[in-house]
């Protein structure tokens, strides 16, 4: 096992590696979603005002 | 040909419904793909005669790499689209691949930093294949920063669609780098199929990830899309429908 | 819509006379067009200040400086080359004349290339001897400047273009246009350096040529889809 994690000397320029494809992959899941979630709420809000204003007309 | 399927792609609430169905699909397999690539190519892969362990930062940075010239090339097809057919759905298609793109050659500029520092003694080199991946990190900057500064959806989408196809030029110089230069960078291995250089024990994780990649692109952008899809919408009955609103 | 052609004057006429138009107006505020220039032997001054004044040394970084030195010049000339008629509706009359817009764009660049983009030519070759460029290169820095600014001019006029009338816009260019500028220096400085040294420089010569020629037949198009799209 710690024969694995030493990637044969290498360790400090793979997991590294690793690590930050993880963290770059998550976050993206995170910020898409967030936008996408961000625009479903700001067209909702949109849709809800015009159909007030066409109640209202 | 029956251009149909095109145009239904077009419409923006078919897109929704569409893109709704098969982001799943996608971010299951690409799970799938990069779980079994990872423990193929950490675990079941041997070590390389010459780079030791050393070689399997290759299994992130490839894939990373490939796919930040894909994402660009998916994000100038669709604002082409979007510029000639004036398709909404384009655009915002385009609009969504911007940020991905420009994560992945983050992650290959740096990746291929870390494996380039014990490999060939230095942590970067100005030959052709670096620069020309850094001129499209540039690029991607550049076309989130001029989205950005245009207030207007319409305009800022045309202006950057030409900016992304200005751009395309840097694709042909990044590939063929290795070929027209003298480059430190390694030449093509895996286009080559006539005599691949790695045996399959290396070589499948690795086409397993860049699968796996593929696949969470694609949904990433999906995912991305359906909410810009849903910014430049005027018709308000289907969002309504759609999201389950009283309308 | 499409406004009917209402041209009556043929494309050529019409690139000559605002050719012509653009030189006026540029004479007529020499000052503006000389700050360029300015800037570009202020930055070029910078580096031996900032370094060393050993010749030898300076040598060495003289095509690097000399480059980066022009493509700043040339990014902030970029500024002047649709603003005025950008702003007092010139630019849109173009592009409703019914004449072909790259065309009269093509001219307004050439005309900006002759006003901000020659006296760097001219200086350069100049500049590069203070730098401690021998006297028998002076014919291949100007050759290559003469390139090299050219496709800048072309490859800024559809940065300039993309950024009409944006607030904050000059730093935007510049991020626009940089990525798409590296090439040119990279051929031109490598074409520099070649001369500096007496070697042959026809390799990057040849590469800045096609760059020129591909700028001056591209950047127009993409210029003008690109005004087109700003004045919306």
């Amino acid at each position: 096992m710690m024969q694995w994690l030493a990637m044969g000397g290498y360790w400090m320029y793979v997991w590294p590696s690793y690590l930050l494809t993880f963290l770059v992959l998550v976050l993206n899941v995170g910020f898409a979603q967030r936008s996408a979630q961000r625009a479903r709420q700001e067209a909702l809000r949109r849709t809800q005002s015009a159909a007030a204003q066409q109640g209202r007309s | 040909m029956d251009w149909t399927w095109f145009h239904r792609f077009g419409s923006p609430p078919h897109f929704y419904r569409i893109a709704g169905t098969l982001i799943p699909w996608f971010a299951w397999l690409a799970a799938l793909c990069g779980l079994a690539g990872l423990i193929g190519g950490l675990g079941l892969a041997p070590p390389d005669y010459q780079q030791g362990d050393g070689y399997r930062i290759i299994y992130v940075h490839v894939p990373a790499a490939v796919l930040s010239t894909m994402a660009y090339a998916a994000m100038a097809t669709a604002a082409g689209v979007g510029l000639i057919w004036r398709m909404n759905v384009a655009h915002a298609v385009a609009a969504s691949c911007a940020a991905i793109g420009a994560s992945f050659t983050f992650l290959a500029l740096v990746t291929g930093s870390l494996w380039g520092r014990p490999m060939w003694g230095t942590y970067w080199e100005w030959d052709p294949r670096l620069t020309s991946e850094l001129v499209m990190l540039f690029l991607y900057l550049g076309y989130m920063g001029l989205r950005g500064a245009i207030d207007d959806t319409a305009r800022a989408d045309r202006a950057s669609a030409v900016l992304a196809l200005v751009g395309v030029i840097n694709l042909p110089i990044i590939h063929y780098s290795v070929d027209w230069w003298n480059s430190l960078h390694q030449g093509h291995t895996l286009l080559k199929f006539a005599k691949p250089s790695m045996p399959p024990s290396m070589l499948v994780p690795l086409l397993l990830l860049m699968l796996g990649f593929v696949l969470y692109f694609a949904a990433i952008v999906l995912v991305r899309a359906r909410g810009e899809v849903l910014r430049r919408e005027r018709n308000a009955r289907w969002i309504a429908e759609l999201l389950g609103a009283p309308s | 819509m499409k406004v009917p052609s209402a041209a009556v004057v043929s494309p050529g006429k019409a690139g000559w006379r605002l050719v012509q138009r653009d030189l006026r107006l540029g004479f007529r505020r020499p000052g503006e067009w000389l700050q360029p220039l300015v800037f570009f032997l202020v930055v070029t001054t910078l580096f031996p200040l900032a370094t060393s004044p050993e010749l030898s040394r300076l040598r060495d970084m003289a095509p690097g400086a000399l480059w980066v030195a022009a493509l700043l010049s040339s990014l902030l000339a970029l500024e002047l080359l649709f603003r005025e008629d950008g702003q007092d509706g010139t630019l849109e009359q173009l592009a409703v004349s019914g004449l072909p817009l790259p065309w009269l764009l093509l001219a307004k660049t050439c005309v900006h290339w002759l006003l901000t983009g020659l006296p760097l030519v001219l200086a350069g070759p100049l500049v590069a001897t203070a730098l401690g460029a021998p006297y028998a290169s002076i014919p291949g820095v100007f050759a290559a400047l003469l390139l090299g600014s050219s496709a800048l001019s072309l490859i800024g006029a559809v940065g300039a273009a993309l950024t009409l009338g944006l607030r904050r816009g000059g730093v935007l260019l510049a991020l626009l246009v940089l990525p798409l500028a590296v090439p040119v220096l990279i051929f031109g400085a490598r074409a520099t350096s070649l001369a500096m040294a007496q070697d042959p420089m026809t390799a990057p010569m040849y590469l800045l040529g096609a760059i020129a020629v591909l700028s001056a037949t591209l950047a127009p198009l993409a210029a003008a889809a690109a005004v087109r799209i700003s004045l919306e």
